[in-house]
């Protein structure tokens, strides 16, 4: 059973660091990650520090699966993946007439999935079927 | 060569100028002072694209493999899919020069495209606030010297623009805030207790998506009426808001950076027209100021660009024979989802990482032409990759800086890449080169 969430994504100061290099496995380990608080990562039975937990992020655009990651500073209720492929597989394109997708604010289901996480050649190959 | 001075970054819009960087056999081996780990990290460069390519399909329906070719062949396949297109889109340009960007203009008008630059998945809910109710802003040397209270609202620098806090804003010492960040106040609005939210005196933790509620509300406090506040507004106290109400009329000059928290959310370009009310609102009291974080370094040169070739920022058509703007109808995220466009040259921005994946998924199945240093997602659906030199490293030119001030990217060593400007130039001379074949053939 999944937890419903509101979905951000953002920058981070490793994803800025790889920007040039995306096809990296420095660029993996930080992008395709989803931060989520410590009390939301309870309910969906992610133990604390298990570093090889993975999610499914669900919304009306698509879904996605990454890993868990535990940050103090998300409140419950927030779940934010650093701005990237993974992010954008689930967000929305409405620009509500502004040119601007909605890239903040998604409403999202996560629950844990022993799922394997696509790389970035095997994400963009989704987009070519 | 040795030991190069006043580099300048070409990573983010706080295009910071006096680095020092050690360059020995053409190549950069150290970078010494001056760079913040994300701009140390460009400038140490990373794996290339090694030649130009081109995809090859064997059948109809096969995503091929990519072949390397000459230069000259991938700019004559690029010109062919450029001039053959009947609704073609020329992507990004905010990575680069500005010189390689007047081209990009030119090119668009010739083959009648929608040119559009990432500002539209960025800043371009402020360009649409700005044309609403004006800017009233500084340059970042102003802010160095004169701001003694800092906002960031939906902006994370610590993360972003890693050198922005220490050389223009709440660490940096200038000519009347000489004792720096000790007589400085930092105020931070955000949904997650950033890094730098970590630093702030004040941290309004804000609900995802109230921006709009709490600017209005210290608007409202701003001018006086504090009895129509009510006691708690998108996630704050009224207390937290008559604190920070209080520093902005106690500060002698307030600026207020605001990010992609207030641009990607919803309500989008309404936020920073509140937030530039907010501004005029604070004025009745004292000194303010606010200004965008933009992102790249010149995104705000390809809008300066953009603006004085054809009167419009971004997401502009060229396909009428005049400009015609309409960010709702003409970005390049609105073109790809109703799947208008028919083919798409992508340079120096990477749409495949950072558009929402509807609108990649166009992208992926009509040919696109990318022009960039780097391999990124992008190029695993590219038809024709056209590698180009590193602007800042390997190219020299013109760009922006967040508060719209021009400064010129140095070269620091030689390379065999040719540069984005070269690129456009050759694509645009092959385009014009089919046309008048195709004009004699016609006749």
């Amino acid at each position: 059973m999944g937890t419903k969430v509101n979905l951000i994504s953002g920058r981070t100061i490793v994803q800025g660091q790889n920007l040039d290099n995306k096809l990296s496995e420095k660029y993996f380990d930080e992008v395709a990650t989803c931060e989520m608080s410590k009390e939301d990562l309870e309910r969906l039975g992610v133990a604390a520090g298990d570093s090889a937990a993975r999610v499914k992020v669900r919304t009306s655009f698509g879904e996605v699966v990454v890993k868990a990651k535990e940050n103090a500073g998300t409140p419950a209720g927030i779940a934010f993946i650093p701005m990237g492929p993974w992010a954008n597989a689930v967000v929305s394109g409405e620009t509500h007439g502004a040119g601007m997708p909605s890239y903040k604010g998604i409403d999202a289901e996560v629950e844990k999935t022993e799922e394997e996480v696509l790389r970035v050649k095997e994400l963009m190959q989704t987009y070519k079927e | 060569m040795g030991e190069v001075t006043d580099v300048v970054c070409s990573l983010c819009g706080c295009v910071c100028d006096d680095i020092v960087v050690e360059v020995e056999d053409n190549e950069v081996k150290k970078v010494k002072k001056g760079a913040c780990a994300v701009g140390k990290s460009k400038l140490m460069g990373h794996g290339r694209i090694k030649s130009p390519a081109v995809r090859e399909r064997k059948g109809e329906g096969e995503s091929g493999e990519l072949r390397e070719c000459s230069y000259d062949e991938a700019i004559k396949k690029a010109a062919e899919i450029l001039a053959a297109a009947r609704r073609p889109l020329l992507y990004g340009w905010s990575s680069t020069v500005c010189e390689a960007d007047k081209v990009g203009v030119e090119l668009a008008e010739e083959i009648g495209a929608v040119i559009d630059n990432t500002a539209s998945v960025c800043h371009g809910p402020s360009v649409l606030a700005i044309q609403d109710v004006g800017l009233p802003s500084c340059t970042l040397g102003e802010v160095k010297n004169r701001a003694d209270l800092v906002i960031y609202w939906g902006a994370n620098p610590a993360a972003a623009h890693a050198n922005h806090m220490k050389r223009y804003s709440f660490i940096s010492k200038g000519f009347w805030t000489a004792e720096g960040k000790k007589a400085k106040k930092l105020v931070v609005v955000d949904v997650r207790k950033t890094a730098t939210a970590k630093m702030a005196d004040v941290f309004l933790q804000i609900e995802q998506g109230k921006d709009y509620l709490v600017f209005s509300a210290l608007r409202a406090l701003l001018y006086g009426y504090e009895d129509v506040v009510p006691d708690e507004v998108g996630g704050v106290s009224k207390e937290e808001l008559l604190e920070v109400v209080k520093m902005m009329k106690e500060a002698k000059f307030g600026m207020t950076f605001f990010g992609m928290g207030v641009t990607h959310t919803g309500g989008r370009h309404n936020n920073i027209v509140n937030a530039i009310q907010m501004t005029r609102a604070a004025h009745t009291h004292t000194k303010f100021s606010i200004m965008p974080m933009r992102g790249h370094y010149n995104v705000a040169g390809i809008n300066q660009v953009c603006t004085w070739e054809t009167g419009f920022p971004f997401a502009v058509d060229l396909s009428r024979g005049y400009p015609w703007y309409n960010p709702g109808e003409l970005s390049a995220t609105d073109l790809l989802i109703r799947r208008e466009c028919d083919a798409a040259l992508i340079i120096a921005s990477d749409p495949g990482a950072h558009f929402p994946g509807e609108s990649v998924r166009h992208l992926a199945k009509i040919p696109v032409i990318q022009i960039d240093p780097f391999p990124n997602p992008t190029t695993e659906f590219a038809d024709v990759v056209i590698p180009a030199a590193v602007s800042g490293v390997e190219a020299e030119g013109n760009v922006y800086r967040m508060d719209n001030i021009p400064i010129r990217l140095r070269k620091l060593v030689e390379t065999e890449y040719l540069a984005d400007e070269e690129i456009v130039e050759r694509i645009l001379q092959e385009v014009r080169a089919i046309k008048e074949k195709e004009g004699k053939e016609g006749e």
